[in-house]
């Protein structure tokens, strides 16, 4: 069976999600975890633009820059400008070399760039940001970097800018992830099962509808992606292809199995506490010769009787 | 030091990695002998080790060393243990005059922001001597534990600041290693612990988790262990990082078993 162009390519579009991320522009949110860490994805990402020729800008708040850079070859390490403030963030040390401005600076910084070629701005990480601005301003900024280029009113063209932003989820509450969600444009979260890390992708593009996808998949070494189709079967020590599944309703001592009368029978029947109209009016209608019962009844000593019967004023 | 720790780890005085920092954490159980070991552990591997021991006195890590083989007056008189003595050096902040700040200046003030001055007392003591021959491998800086200081009233932030910027001058720059002991107190109302412990466990290379029994006391098992080795500087493929150990303290040793494979109960 040969599936047609449009199938085709749609299975293409899909596989390709993670690789389309940076297409779309704008904020992509990468959430991680302790257990599944996002660092490498962002290394991957970037790694990506880097080859697609745009100039990538790192914010680097928790690894060192030889850290970040380790694993990339000579000709994307050229095209990374890495913004350090790992080592002295809160200007501790007292002295001239702290960047002005702080990370928002030198964020505001990299925008008002001249030339208008594409770029990708990394945060390593957000969550450090969120931690030490509060979340109005970053949101701010946040939105204004990533809406640059819809930006009316500005003579110069200026490029697509993308922001990478890696979040540990654990680390904030629900109101500054869900302000940092309705900002961004595509949001990935991190988890896996058994060694196998996968990527949940939810992406919000404008005047269409959300699209989500699961992607499995694993870094190589030089931080290339590999996309994957699942968790590997090795992974599943317990499932053996060569035993049929037993159907456990065979070979019992009674039977399970309605016959058609039966079956029928059971449809039909009308349940005891079910009140329809037919009943109602059988209740209030004895109908001639079917045996009504009787009550013998010796009153005690005690009882007050009353000839009246209480139900004559009922209309029925 | 526990060799049977080690084999688990795959590491010995002699090769240990540097610039790591690990985190030890500790949920319904005391975690404290995984510091025990660490500390005999870098003392025997000939390390400058800087100890921030805010939970209990110097005496009592002394006679748990040696236990394990080390002694810490002599390593202290030596120079290569570097004390703070947390209960003691606390009293001494409202006692004496000192230039400097206090290391644990913050006790003094009613709005401490920073860790500023426990940062530049770990730099100071771990910075290296050029005293024209290596003495000391390399440093390392031991903290326990890390919640005390959420409990002396500095915010979980300040906690994380203080722990980047040991991370960046003892594991980076000095390409030394740290330990860290956080408290996992389980309750849900602490978001400050919480926001410590994933902020640190996200910026550590190892997370042990020393945790209870789901089923409570047992005389032959006491605890679990959880070992989540994180952040490798390549990425491997598959990603089998995380093992599970439970263990059963003694004297002079702890001894490891895969789960249900207690002596006791084979």
């Amino acid at each position: 069976v040969t599936l047609s162009e449009g199938a085709r390519a749609g299975i293409g579009r899909e596989l390709g999600m993670l690789d389309s991320l940076l297409s779309l522009g704008g904020l992509v949110l990468l959430r991680d975890s302790v257990e599944w860490e996002g660092r490498s994805l962002l290394k991957a990402l970037v790694k990506k633009s880097a080859l697609c020729g745009e100039q990538v800008h790192i914010l680097g708040c928790e690894v060192s820059e030889e850290e970040f850079r380790e694993g990339f070859d000579s000709d994307i390490n050229n095209r990374l400008v890495y913004h350090d403030f790992f080592r002295d963030p809160l200007n501790w040390s007292k002295t001239e070399e702290a960047l002005p401005g702080g990370p928002l600076g030198a964020l505001r910084a990299i925008c008002k760039r001249t030339d208008p070629g594409p770029i990708t701005i990394a945060l390593d990480s957000l969550s450090w940001l969120l931690l030490h601005l509060p979340c109005t301003t970053l949101c701010q900024a946040l939105h204004a970097v990533s809406h640059q280029d819809s930006c009316p009113g500005d003579s110069s063209p200026v490029g697509k800018v993308s922001v990478l932003g890696l979040l540990h989820e654990e680390l904030h509450g629900p109101g500054p992830v869900g302000a940092l969600t309705s900002l961004a444009q595509t949001e990935v979260t991190l988890g896996g099962t058994k060694g196998q890390a996968s990527a949940h992708i939810l992406c919000r593009r404008p005047r269409q509808r959300p699209t989500d996808q699961t992607q499995w998949f694993s870094i190589l070494p030089d931080f290339s992606l590999d996309l994957q189709e699942g968790p590997s079967v090795e992974s599943q020590p317990y499932s053996n292809p060569h035993i049929p599944p037993v159907d456990p309703t065979t070979h019992l001592t009674f039977n399970l199995h309605l016959s058609k009368k039966e079956r029928e029978a059971k449809d039909s029947l009308i349940l005891p506490f079910q009140f329809s109209s037919e009943k109602q009016q059988a209740l209030l209608r004895p109908r001639p010769g079917q045996a009504t019962s009787h009550i013998f009844y010796e009153p005690d000593v005690y009882d007050d009787l009353d000839q009246e019967d209480p139900d004559d004023d009922l209309d029925i | 030091m526990f060799v049977e720790l080690n084999n688990l780890l795959n590491t010995t005085p002699d090769r240990a990695e540097q610039g790591k920092l690990t985190l030890l954490c500790d949920a319904k159980t005391d975690g404290s002998f995984l510091v025990h070991h660490f500390l005999s552990f870098y003392l025997k591997a000939n390390c400058k080790v800087c100890f921030v021991a805010l939970f209990q006195s110097f005496s009592h890590y002394n006679i748990v060393g040696q236990k394990l083989g080390v002694n810490l007056t002599v390593a202290r008189e030596r120079g290569q243990l570097v004390f703070l003595e947390g209960l003691k050096s606390a009293v001494d902040v409202f006692f004496q005059t000192q230039e400097e700040p206090h290391p644990l200046q913050f006790l003094r003030e009613a709005n401490a922001g920073n860790l500023k001055p426990l940062f530049e007392f770990v730099r100071e003591a771990l910075k290296p001597v050029d005293s024209g021959e290596a003495r000391w491998t390399y440093p390392v800086l031991l903290v326990d534990d890390l919640s005390v200081l959420l409990s002396l009233g500095m915010g979980a932030v300040a906690a994380l600041d203080f722990i980047h910027y040991c991370r960046a001058t003892v594991c980076w720059e000095l390409k030394g290693n740290m330990v860290i002991l956080v408290h996992d107190s389980g309750d849900v109302e602490d978001e400050e612990n919480d926001i410590l412990l994933n902020g640190v466990s996200h910026q550590s290379h190892l997370i042990l988790r020393a945790e209870g029994l789901a089923t409570g006391f047992c005389r032959d098992v006491h605890g679990q262990l959880r070992i989540l080795w994180r952040r490798p500087s390549q990425p491997t493929a598959q990603r089998d990082q995380s093992l599970t150990y439970q263990y059963k303290i003694q004297d002079r040793s702890v001894s490891f078993f895969a789960k249900g494979m207690s002596p006791a109960v084979l």
